[in-house]
Order: structure tokens, then sequence, then C-alpha cells
């Protein structure tokens, strides 16, 4: 990204390690084994070649510092990526997880001697716990989708146990849903039904009505929605539902919005995941490390995955199997080194800084609907919580500019874009989470951008066609990547 | 758009070229201007039975999947194995070279119940 | 703590002046009432949570916590799965940089290169390794690879139960057991003396088999491969990639998916996670795996030269074949895979490329040795014998004078960790044993320090 730049001439990425450097080369110096040596296995057991790349160990730096230069991440600016909260990561909370009395413990040490890590994690399942107004907690999914998996199979253990599993073979999940709520419901062996949404883009008490009919083992919901709106009808969706005799599923992927405000216990969940990434602020990692962690009401607490912190009456600390566990989703104990960074920002915040946290992540979000309401169609045209979604179909004539091309330009403008064609029931959907760790003049100049771009869009449809002009590579051919696969580096591939 | 008045179509966005018993099948021009480039497309051995209605297929594009459903029943007699080295041909000749399946059918006159291209377009969204 | 009327965190820009503007311009006159939608009798509920620490406290309190381990700065002879490496310097530098560190998954390719270029160097490390035509970008460990293998492996068969080797890992069996719950798949053992062609049957979609086995053994993968073929199953090897710098490769004896663990390659144990799960698989499986995949193409169009005209289009990297995937095929898709594992991916592949192939093999070599020689020690040691079970790699089962349980207690009276009590286990050779780990990272001043203490607990028992 930077104007320094001395690849910029070269096709960078036609050169893996694989093709740089030299035969013989080598960055890092191993020692090899200079006691009494035994024979090696037979010879039908080893392995004849392995070809890696042999560099230097500067080689080596320079190119992973060039490709990180080929990266936009929050630090580099502005990533209003809806439904992921790409907020600023502190970084105290890097700082203290790579701590070695953390970072250096083997997952099968005696108890006795990983009490520290298992302290703080026993206090995050209780600060878990409050935030969400369900009691009971496992830290153990490894991202957001594995904390549904462990949900959903929890729900499935409690209706065998009741005897109703035969029965209730179905979960309910609004169209505007993440896609991982749909998967998650077929791993766990349900059939999946499919809620439109009313015209306000909420879930429409009448259609849910009509589909519980005995059948249902659970109605999963984000809150707020993928639309970044509340649902007004929720705590009467929670009633109906467990007149059912089913269960409220809730995904916590939006939880920044009400943060210190609404817990998911209160208004009637009986199990919820949390992304550690997003709304306490572990970094994304390019796509993980996430955390996923699960809390449930004490109804569902048998059958957390393990293993589950507990403290003993003489305050020690111990790892714990469920009693009627759904069973291990990871070989260890979670992801600790995650974890400890999401316990850092909650102390780091303590409530009031949650709950300012929920109060600037919204107030930046209708901020900025305000802003660009006029210039972009709003679906929604009412108050949002953590984010907005707008559609580019205003743009679409008379130049056929599409969400796809607008997001583009945004990359000339410095600005990561945000999430395009989701929700799925948006036509053209540009989602925009801001996030409260955007100043002010930081709105105003997304803001300035999108109106920029609206404007080239009548004037100039070409310019976003062609768009992006800056980047350190332009638009790629993704039909011929899916049509002919190359997935690996080969030795004929330059 | 084109849609050749010879053939006949289905609600899905289906096409059927019918010669005697045997009806060849692709998808149209309207869906493969929907689903955008086409990267790949699975369709059955031939030998394959096929119950009126059933999926016998895939089609996916860089952002999109699609069930390809069977409008009759029958045998699959022969598929379009270049699909699989280019199934772009969906988009380039949706009614030519990017034909699907061969099905012989088991009930011909299953035919009489599909779209002619009139009845097609005008189910088709305005500027279809 | 905060100045009255200014930003009411560090990470919060906004000062209360900023906020009046933006309130204004909204037409509200306070920020609770943003939340106004939300049902009053349950609107700012109490929450118990400590008050906010500044940095240098919260520092501090971390350090305390950290220092009431006991684990990080023993001795240890734990493997089991998690294994202390030689991490080279180069892997925690480069994998810190905040442009990997805070980007997100890449769905806008022409900012994202670095992620999708670096995940396309992983992809060809790990097939390496595994000899696999293709892989994923990485799963949440290797534990929960292994299970998504069974599922691939039983959508791909249309069979319904899966056949686990022993000795093989209890935890990943218990992942395996938790995934299968969930789409109804029946879950076997094979005992480790079994004939395994004839334990197999119609019904298997896959054969687990891990390499090195939970008791440190060396697997003849070939004949396992050869068995599940013949059974009509795949066979799934749940591989440790460190110890494949030396070992033939599954692929090479025949495997069809390959899972791993990545984690030990990437830095410390770290409690066990955040984890790597490797997953790779011959060709024909690869519209039916999980997880992201990055792919090679070029630009539509070459970027203008100084006269404007364009010249030749440069390579970059996509994700790829996402039609398998949650966002686009919802309750068809293969997994519900999403947030991974990427920047453990991108510390894995650094170490990898960092010691190179001389590096690596030289590595597992020594590794090997260090672990065989350490070995040998304990078996002179009067009351004690290390069990010779055939080729192994790292792992071994020791035999002391008392019970594993005591051993345990006893060496970790003296600040050394391990061995790890397997009494419990079905295989013969286990009973009674500790399982001990000795790595290329192990240093020989560490094992002089264990035997002193071995013979020491030897001469009192």
């Amino acid at each position: 990204m930077s104007t320094i730049d001395p690849l910029r001439d070269e096709d960078f990425g036609a050169r893996l390690t694989f093709d740089r450097g030299a035969p013989g080369r080598f960055a890092v110096a191993v020692a090899g084994w200079d006691g009494p040596v035994v024979p090696e296995p037979p010879a039908g057991l080893l392995r004849e070649t392995l070809a890696l790349p042999e560099l230097s160990q500067g080689e080596l730096v320079r190119y992973y510092t060039a490709l990180s230069r080929r990266n936009f991440g929050v630090d580099s600016g502005t990533y209003p990526l809806g439904s992921c909260t790409m907020k600023y990561n502190p970084k105290v909370d890097d700082l203290v997880a790579g701590l070695p009395g953390f970072a250096e413990t083997h997952p099968l040490a005696p108890v006795e001697e990983i009490q520290g890590t298992l302290r703080l994690l026993h206090e995050l399942q209780g600060y878990l716990a409050e935030i969400t107004g369900l009691p009971f907690v496992s830290l153990a999914p490894a991202a957001g989708a594995q904390g549904e998996l462990a949900g959903m199979l929890m729900v499935k253990r409690l209706l065998e146990r009741r005897g109703e599993l035969d029965r209730r073979r179905r979960v309910l999940v609004p169209d505007s849903a993440h896609g991982t709520n749909p998967a998650t419901a077929t791993m766990a062996g349900f059939a999946v039904t499919e809620l439109p949404s009313g015209a306000d883009g909420a879930i429409d008490p009448a259609v849910l009505e009509r589909e519980l009919d005995g059948t249902v083992a659970a109605l999963m919901v984000t809150l707020p929605s993928t639309l970044g709106l509340w649902e007004p009808a929720i705590e009467e969706i929670a009633a109906r539902v467990h007149r059912d005799g089913a269960f409220l599923y809730g995904d916590g992927a939006n939880l920044n919005a009400i943060l210190g405000r609404a817990r998911f216990g209160d208004l009637g969940f009986d199990v919820v995941h949390l992304n550690l990434h997003k709304t306490f602020s572990t970094p994304h990692g390019g796509g993980g490390p996430g955390a996923g962690p699960v809390c449930c009401t004490a109804e569902l607490a048998d059958y957390l995955p393990a293993p589950v912190v507990v403290e003993a009456g003489d305050g020690s600390l111990d790892l714990v199997r469920p009693s009627d566990t759904i069973g291990r989703l990871q070989q260890f104990h979670g992801s600790a080194g995650v974890l400890i960074r999401a316990y850092a920002y909650i102390r780091s915040l303590g409530l009031a800084g949650l709950r300012a946290t929920s109060a600037n992540a919204v107030l930046n979000a209708n901020y900025l609907r305000t802003l660009l309401e006029g210039h972009y169609a709003l679906p929604y045209p009412r108050r949002v919580m953590h984010e907005v979604v707008f559609s580019g179909s205003r743009q679409r004539n008379p130049g056929d500019v599409r969400t796809y091309d607008i997001a583009k330009r945004l990359i000339d403008y410095g600005i990561h874009p945000p999430t395009v064609y989701f929700p799925l029931i948006v036509d053209e959907a540009l989602m925009i989470e801001p996030t409260e760790t955007e100043s002010r003049e930081a709105v105003e100049a997304f803001a300035r951008a999108m109106i920029a771009i609206a404007d080239e869009a009548a004037r100039d449809p070409e310019l976003l066609h062609g768009a992006p002009h800056n980047a350190p590579i332009g638009r790629l051919d993704e039909a011929n990547a899916a049509r002919r696969p190359e997935l690996r580096w080969r030795p004929q591939s330059i | 758009m084109e849609f050749p008045a010879e053939l006949r179509y289905t609600t899905e966005d289906e096409w059927l070229r019918v010669d005697d018993d045997v009806a060849t099948i692709g998808i149209t021009d309207f869906a493969q201007d929907q689903l955008g480039d086409v990267v790949y497309v699975e369709v059955p051995d031939v030998g394959r039975m096929l119950n009126t209605g059933e999926a016998f297929g895939v089609i996916e594009s860089v952002k999109a999947v699609s069930d390809l459903f069977s409008p009759i029943a029958g045998e699959v007699i022969a598929r379009n194995d270049a699909l699989t080295d280019q199934p772009e041909l969906v988009n380039s000749s949706p009614y030519g070279d990017g034909w699907m399946i061969r099905v012989r059918m088991s009930a011909p006159a299953e035919i009489d119940a599909l779209l002619t291209a009139d009845a097609y377009r005008s189910r088709l969204p305005a500027g279809g | 703590m905060p100045d009255p009327g200014g930003a009411p965190t560090p990470y919060i820009p906004n000062t209360d002046a900023d906020r009046a503007a933006m309130l204004a311009r909204l037409e509200l006159t306070d920020l609770d009432t943003l939340f106004d939608e939300l049902p009053l009798a349950h609107r700012d509920p109490a929450i118990a949570l400590p008050e906010a620490l500044a940095e240098a406290d919260l520092i501090r309190l971390l350090r305390d916590r950290a220092a009431e381990n006991g684990s990080g700065g023993r001795l240890s002879f734990l493997g089991a799965g998690a294994y202390r490496r030689a991490i080279p310097a180069v892997t925690g530098q480069l994998t810190s940089r905040s442009e990997f560190v805070t980007s997100y998954t890449p769905y806008q390719p022409e900012v994202s290169q670095g992620t999708l270029q670096a995940a396309f160097e992983y992809q060809s490390v790990v097939c390496e390794l595994t000899g696999m035509d293709v892989s994923n970008t990485g799963m949440y460990d290797g534990a929960s690879a292994t299970a998504e293998a069974c599922m691939l492996a039983a959508r791909a068969t249309r069979r319904s139960a899966v056949a686990l080797l022993e000795p093989i890992d209890p935890r990943v069996a218990d992942v395996v057991r938790t995934y299968a719950y969930g789409a109804n798949i029946r879950v076997d053992t094979i005992p480790a003396d079994a004939d395994v062609a004839g334990a197999l049957g119609d019904e298997h979609a896959a054969l687990v088999a891990q390499q090195p086995d939970f008791l440190g053994g060396i697997r003849d993968l070939a004949p396992l491969t050869e068995a599940a073929h013949a059974a009509g199953a795949l066979c799934v090897v749940a591989a440790d990639p460190f110890a494949l710098a030396m070992l033939r490769s599954p692929g090479d004896a025949g495997a069809d998916i390959v899972t791993g663990e990545g984690r030990d390659l990437a830095g410390p144990p770290g409690l066990g996670g955040p984890s790597l799960g490797l997953f790779a698989a011959r060709e024909p499986l690869l519209r039916q795996m999980p997880g992201r995949i990055v792919g090679r193409t070029r630009e539509l169009h070459g970027p203008p030269g100084d006269d404007g005209t364009p010249g030749a289009p440069r390579t970059g990297y996509v994700l790829t074949l996402q039609a398998r995937e949650q966002f686009i095929r919802r309750e068809r898709a293969t997994s519900n895979f999403s947030t991974g594992q990427s920047l453990i991916a991108l510390a894995f592949t650094i170490t990898v490329q960092a010691l190179g192939p001389a590096g690596m093999r030289r590595s597992a070599e020594r590794c090997y040795q260090a672990a065989h020689a350490a070995a040998a020690r304990i078996d002179a040691l009067d009351g004690y014998a290390v069990l010779d079970h055939g080729p192994w790699f790292q792992e071994f089962l020791v035999h002391a004078p008392l019970p594993p349980a005591a051993l345990t207690r006893a060496l970790a009276e003296r600040g050394i960790e391990g061995g790890l009590d397997v009494s419990a286990r079905a295989e013969p050779e286990a009973r009674d044993a500790s399982l001990f780990c000795v790595t290329e990272a192990t240093h020989v001043r560490d094992v002089d320090a264990l035997i002193a203490a071995l013979i020491e607990i030897g001469a009192t028992a």
C-alpha cells in the first residue's frame, strides 16, 4: 500500500517462496544430533524427497514483509466490514497473551500447574455469564460457527433425553441469517426451514406461528439482526417458541450493539454463542483465530462442550467434563490465547467502558445512516443498531454500476469496502459497520467517499467499472480460478 | 435475450429440445445471465433413471449455486462432458454447446405441460 | 478514570463534543435514546463486572496470573498431541505484522493479497508434507479437522459409520464422536491388535489412523490404506506434520485425506490453543472439502502503462470454489466453517519455510535421535524399562518401579512435567506405563535432570 514500493512493477504474485532463493540457502540454523545414534526406521517408512523453498533469512523476511504490505488491516484504515465488527485491537491484549507464563504452558500439565490461566478463564466465564444473562458457559468452541454447532448439539441432546428428538426435526432460520446458521443446523442433523422476513426486516410473528406445530427443535435468531435492526417482538417470539416446546437459539455475532444494554438471558434466549474476535476485539488475524464461547440456561448446562472451568470449595480450579456433555470440540481446552485477550479487553473497559462501546458503535452507525441517506437507497429507513444496510440499486442506472463496483472504488479512497451482497434479502446490499473505534471524522470521511462515488457513478461509470486503480493488484479473474483450480505451487507453474 | 420458439421451457429456467422420445436439457439465457460466470456443472452418469422433478445435477457460478431439476422422467442417455473443462459454454452458448444431458423420456406426453417460449418469456421480470 | 467530557476509553475516539454534534444531527438529546427500542423491563440491567483497569495495572494483574502458572518454566516431557518445538525467531516477528494481524477473511482480494498469497504458500507446504493434491487454508485444530474428514468421507461414500484405529488420541476420538453425533454417524474403534481388513465393513466410510500413533509408534500406512480401499472406505491419516519431514508421506502410502495439528510449528503450546487443523485431500474430493480454499489466477486486465495501454495481467490470488461454503450453499454446505486459524497457518508456513527442506529433515532426525538417546538412558536405569514395540518417533512408554500416577507426582515435586499416565488404556503395552516425549527442543541438560530425578525416585520406591 506504500507509495515507495520496490515491487510495484514486478508480477510479484507470480513468484512464490518456492521460486525464490537458491538451493543450499537457509533461513535459520538448526542443530543436528551429536549424541549416540540409533538406526533410522526401515526405509519403507521414510520420506525420500521434501520440496520446500530455500531462502536466506533476509530473503524470507523481505518476502513476507512485502506480502504484509499487500494487505489492509484495521491498523491500515477504516474497515467497516458489516457483521464482522472490525474494531481496533488493543495492543496490550496481545502483549499480555504472549507472557511466557501463559504461552509456554502445556495443555496436559497437571491442573495445579496452570492455576493462573484457569483462574482467568473461570473469571471470563463469569463475565460472559453476566454480560449475556445466561449463567452457564463453556469456552471450548474455537470460533463462532463451532459455538453454534455446540449450541445446536446441546439442544439435540436435551430433546433426545426428553424423548422428543424423533418428532422435533426442524430448525427455523430467518432468511436474513448468516449462512452458518442453516449450515450448523444441518451439521447437527436437523432439517432447515427458512422464515421469510417481514416487510420491516423483522421476524414476522404470524409466519412463525404457522411453523410452530410441535415439530420444531429451535428457532435461531441473530440479535440485532444482520440488517442491523432490533427485533421488536423478541420477547413475544421467545414466549411463543417456548410455549411450543422449542428452544430459542441466539447468534451473538452482533452483541457489540447491545453490550451492557440488554442480555440474551433476560430476553428469553436458551443458548447463545459469542464471537470474541468481534465483540471483544481480539485480532481477526486474516481470518482467525477466533473464539466462540457458548452460554446457556441451567436446563442445558449438563450438555455444554467439554471442558468447563470449575472452582472447588478451597478456591482451586479444575477442568471438568459436564455430566452429559456433547463432548469435546477441540483436542484441548479452547483457544486460550484468544480468551486471554478477551479477558484483558473486558478488564480494561469495565462495565462503563463496555456500555460506552455499544453506545458509540450505535451512534456511529446511525450518524453514518443520516450522512448517506438520500445518496444511496436505504431499504429499511429506521433507527439502526451497530450497522446499517444500504443498497447500491439506485446506482445501477444509467451506467450499470453495481455494488461490486462501488466496493472496489472505495479501495481507491483508502478505505476497506463494507460487506457486500449480504444479507441476501437486500438487493445490491452494502452492509456497513463503522464500530465505536472510528472517530466522527473517520465516519464523515467514509461518508464523503461514498457520496463522491455515488457522484462518479452518475458521471463516469467506467471509472468505477475499472476500479480499483490504486491497489497492489487489479480485479482478478475469479471465474477462471474456479473453473481451472490452481491450488498449490508446482515446479512448472511459472 | 433469446428464447428459441422451437424449445420448451420450465419454471426452473431450463429448456428442452425434443426429438422423438429424446429430450436435450439445458438452462436458459436468462438463467445463465442471472448466475453470472458459470464455473462448474455436475451432471449425472449415463444410464441413470430420473423421476419427474428430481434434482439431477448442480450448476455453480462464482457466487451462487443452483440445483438442476429434470422436468420429465426417463433415462439419461448422454451428458455433455465438454462442460467439465469448459463450464463457460453454458454462458456463451446456453442453447447450443452448453447443453447438459439427453434423456430418453418414459412419458413423452409430459412435454405438453411445459411452457412455450412466449409463456416463459412472459413470466420473466420486466426487461428480461 | 477518563476525563469528564473526553473519550470514554482509549479505543473510543469520540468525545462529548463529538457525540453532541452527532446526536444533534440525529435529532436526539442523549445516547440512551439510541436504545429505546429495547424492552424497558430489561434495558440496562445490573451487570457485575470489575472496574476498568489502567493499562499498567492490567499488565501487572496479568503478570501475576501468568506467574501463578507453574507449567511454563518447568522441564517438560509431555507430548500427547502438543509438542514443544524450536520455533525460529522470524516466525513470531513476521506473524506480528499488523497488516496480517488486524485484517480479516480476504473477501476483497485487491487489498488482501498478503493473506491470500500466504495461504497459497500454506496450501503448497501442506500438500508437499502430506503428499496430497489439495489443501484448504486450515481448520480449528487437528482433532476437528479429523472429525470433518470423517464427515466428508460419509458424504462422499454415502455411508454412515467410521472406524478409528487404536491407539488413537482419546481426545481426537472424542471430537470425532461430537461431530458424528450431529451427523448421526456411528463411530467404531478397531483395537490395535485386530485384523483391520476384517474389522471394516461396507457400512464404513473411513478408516482413521494416527501417524505416529498415540503411543508414539510409526505406522506402516500402506497396508492400512489398502484395507480401507478394499472395504470401499476412504483412509484418513491424522499425522504430525513435523514427523512427516522424515516419514513417508501418507499420500505416497495411499491415504485419501490427511489431517494434522499445526500449532506446534506455529509457536509455543499456549495451553493447546489457538491451534491449526491441517486438512488435505486427493483431487477428486476437492468439491466435498470443508473450509476456505485459495486459488491462483490473473488480473482481468493488466495495469495501464505510461502511455495508457494495458500491460500484461499480473498474477493474484482469490478465495475460490466458494459454492461449497455456508455463505452460498447455506444448509447444504460442506461445513458451517467460517472464521478459521489464518494467522496460525501463516506462522506454521513461515516456520516450515524458514527451516527449509534440510532444516526440517535435520530437526526431525534430531528429534528422533534425541528421543531414542533419552529412552536408552532411562532403559539403562535400575528398575526402569522402555518398551520396545517397533519403530517410534518422539514418544515412548516407560515402566517405572512405582505406578505411573505416583511417578508423575514424584517428578512434579522435582519441577519436572511428565510423563503422561496412560495406564488406563486398553493396549497391553500401555499397562502400568507412562508416555514420555523428547523433541529436538529438549536440551541434553534437561534429560540429565530427568535421569537424575528418576534415579532418586527409583532409589526410594
